[in-house]
């Protein structure tokens, strides 16, 4: 099979889990036992701006009409317009995404870079003191909540050290940066912001810090437990008669084929990523999309909520596919099929 | 006769205890394990206050002899308030889990047995749950079904039964073509014999370690879910909520957020290095 046939077969198959997805929420947010309306228009509305706003939203229809009118609207780019802050989802979370994007980008390349060298390191000096710690520091940050971690790192950079400020994109008093992605670094950076960037550095490290640490140990361990298995291998003790260095086993034999299983799980760990993702933005303030999802929960603000989740259903389905070709780039051994 | 029926049986009991008493780290999960339980079944005999008990006078008191952790914004001892959440916080974590190892297991048996359109109709529906971050989908369906620990309870099994059908799925596929199977199938026993006496046992030992992985996932869960305001709501004792409240507190009572989230850690920790403990000493390819 050629790669492209493969790359879309692999777009098709998104398909079904997304009809799936908005199906699911779909239907359970229209079983409610809560009043959106109300809520929306506040307890001094009349019966009749009730009914009209009924209808407006268009409540009074079947259920299965309802969805195909939503399935048409979403196809069309279009998640509704939230009860709560009375604009477009899509425009509401895109405004949100870059700030979701900046914090995950940097706990990706917290936890990647971290991850990888600590569980190298453990699986190069397996059963040594440097193993032991790595993997008691591993199952210590699975263990622990995230939120709970960055609530102790407030208290002691903020709270006791007060170094770091307490949550938040940027302090009240710099100006934001002028958008251009929207990620507050890079446009600084690129219009030679120099105050908005120190600034929002500044705020950016306890938030993808916090993030990082617990999948550090995800992929420390991950790391740890190929690289064990990739040590073994007849084509590193080749490598090792031939004279070359420890090192250099490692670097240009080892790594690259202990990082496949880690890739793959990639997949997972992403997911797992932006879990974490709405707790850290919850703990931080951070006004990301997963700020934005539990505003709208505690609305109860249905469009909000199933734009969110399509929205997160439909950039896990895309990093999954390039997950999936970079594995087939890595790993050449890999048959299509 | 029963004798030397039950000698195998013994042997290898006694050889997983061994195995056990090697593994500190299995030996420390174990005890946490059993402390957490015990800690939740006599919550009255251990806590000195009542959970719930306001002292205006003694508002967000630090750690002292009175109050081991300190006390809340009400004066509530935060001790007592942490033995009393460990009730809340196991039942939540093993019901998560016993509903998602029954049902992904009915699930999983019933697909690989019956296969064709229902096995890729459930595996189709189980990898939409897997495909996707299951912390967005308990939101969800905890903000249709309304906030509570019940339901996170609930909203928590829904998203979790995936991985139990899944895993039995391809034990049971994997055992269905052992020889023993096909011997047992020539005596004459009947098909679902077959799936319930003999395939069925056979599948539980990963559902095992699973299972005890998951009690502390669940767990965690659960407090999260608390922490975003969907779970146990305040005044109750949940760990979670604790945090939340705690956390408007930071900058002058460090103790109030700190104490419940070391709690969840420690069990949390005990349960996985249970489950990694269960997972060598189950596994026959380690044994021996």
């Amino acid at each position: 099979m050629h790669i492209w046939q493969y790359i879309l077969k692999r777009i098709v198959s998104i398909i079904p889990v997304l009809i799936g997805v908005t199906m699911l929420t779909f239907f359970l947010s229209h079983i409610i036992p809560g009043d959106p309306i109300t809520l929306a228009l506040g307890p001094t509305a009349t019966k009749e701006q009730k009914a009209a706003f009924h209808k407006k939203m268009g409540m009074d229809k079947p259920l299965i009409i309802q969805y195909g009118i939503y399935l048409n609207q979403v196809l069309h780019g279009d998640l509704g317009v939230s009860l709560r802050t009375k604009g477009a989802v899509l425009e509401d979370l895109l405004a949100y995404f870059p700030a979701t994007l900046e914090l995950t980008i940097g706990a990706m390349i917290v936890c990647i870079f971290f991850g990888i060298y600590l569980g190298t390191i453990s699986a190069v000096k397996k059963d040594k003191p440097v193993d032991h710690a790595v993997r008691v520091f591993s199952l210590i940050g699975v263990s622990m909540p995230i939120f709970w971690l960055g609530f102790m790192l407030l208290i002691l950079f903020y709270g006791i050290f007060p170094i770091l400020p307490g949550g938040g994109r940027l302090s009240s008093f710099v100006a934001r940066p002028t958008p251009i992605t929207g990620l507050y670094l890079l446009d600084s950076l690129l219009t030679g912001n120099w105050v908005a960037f120190k600034d929002s550095l500044w705020h950016i490290i306890l938030p993808t810090f916090t993030l990082g640490f617990c999948y550090i140990a995800l992929i420390s361990r991950m790391t740890r437990s190929s690289m064990l298995e990739v040590l073994h291998q007849n084509y590193i003790r080749t490598a090792k008669t031939k004279g070359l260095s420890e090192k250099g086993v490692i670097r240009y034999h080892a790594l690259r084929n202990s990082l496949i299983p880690v890739v793959t799980a990639g997949g997972i760990l992403f997911a797992q990523l932006m879990s974490g993702t709405i707790l850290t933005e919850i703990t931080f303030s951070w006004p990301g999309i997963g700020l934005y999802a539990q505003q709208s929960i505690m609305y109860l603000d249905y469009n909000a909520i199933m734009g969110f989740v399509i929205v997160v259903a439909l950039i896990y389905a895309v990093v999954n596919l390039v997950i999936d070709i970079l594995y087939l780039i890595i790993d050449p051994r890999i048959k299509l099929h | 006769m029963w004798k030397e029926d039950v000698k195998p049986v013994l042997k290898e009991m006694r050889y997983s205890l061994h195995m056990i008493r090697q593994s500190p780290l299995t030996m420390i999960g174990i005890g946490i394990f059993l402390g957490i339980i015990l800690v939740a079944i006599f919550a009255p005999y251990i806590a000195p206050y009542d959970p719930n008990e306001i002292n205006p006078p003694a508002l967000l008191q630090p750690p002292s002899q009175q109050h081991f952790f300190g006390t809340d914004e009400a004066g509530r001892d935060i001790f007592s308030r942490i033995v009393y959440g460990s009730r809340i916080s196991l039942k939540a974590g093993f019901t998560i889990t016993i509903i998602a190892m029954i049902v992904g297991s009915i699930i999983g048996i019933i697909s690989a047995y019956v296969g064709g359109v229902l096995d890729s109709i459930l595996m189709r529906i189980a990898d939409i749950f897997l495909s996707f971050p299951w912390i967005v989908m308990a939101m969800a369906i905890t903000a249709v079904l309304g906030r509570g620990i019940t339901n996170t309870v609930i909203a928590l099994s829904i998203v979790w039964w995936p991985i139990y059908a899944r895993l039995i799925r391809s034990q049971a596929l994997s055992i269905r073509e052992m020889p023993y199977i096909e011997a047992i199938k020539a005596l004459g026993a009947s098909r679902l014999r077959r799936i319930f006496i003999h395939i069925f046992p056979n599948c539980m030992a990963p559902v095992l370690v699973q299972a005890s992985l998951d009690v502390g996932g669940a767990i965690m869960w659960c407090a999260a879910l608390s922490f975003i305001g969907l779970g146990a709501q305040p005044p109750a004792p949940e760990w979670g909520a604790m945090i939340t409240i705690g956390s408007h507190y930071l900058r002058e009572s460090w103790w109030y957020a700190t104490f419940p989230g070391i709690m969840i850690l420690v069990v949390v920790l005990g349960f996985n290095l249970l489950g990694d403990g269960l997972r060598d000493i189950l596994d026959p390819n380690l044994r021996r």
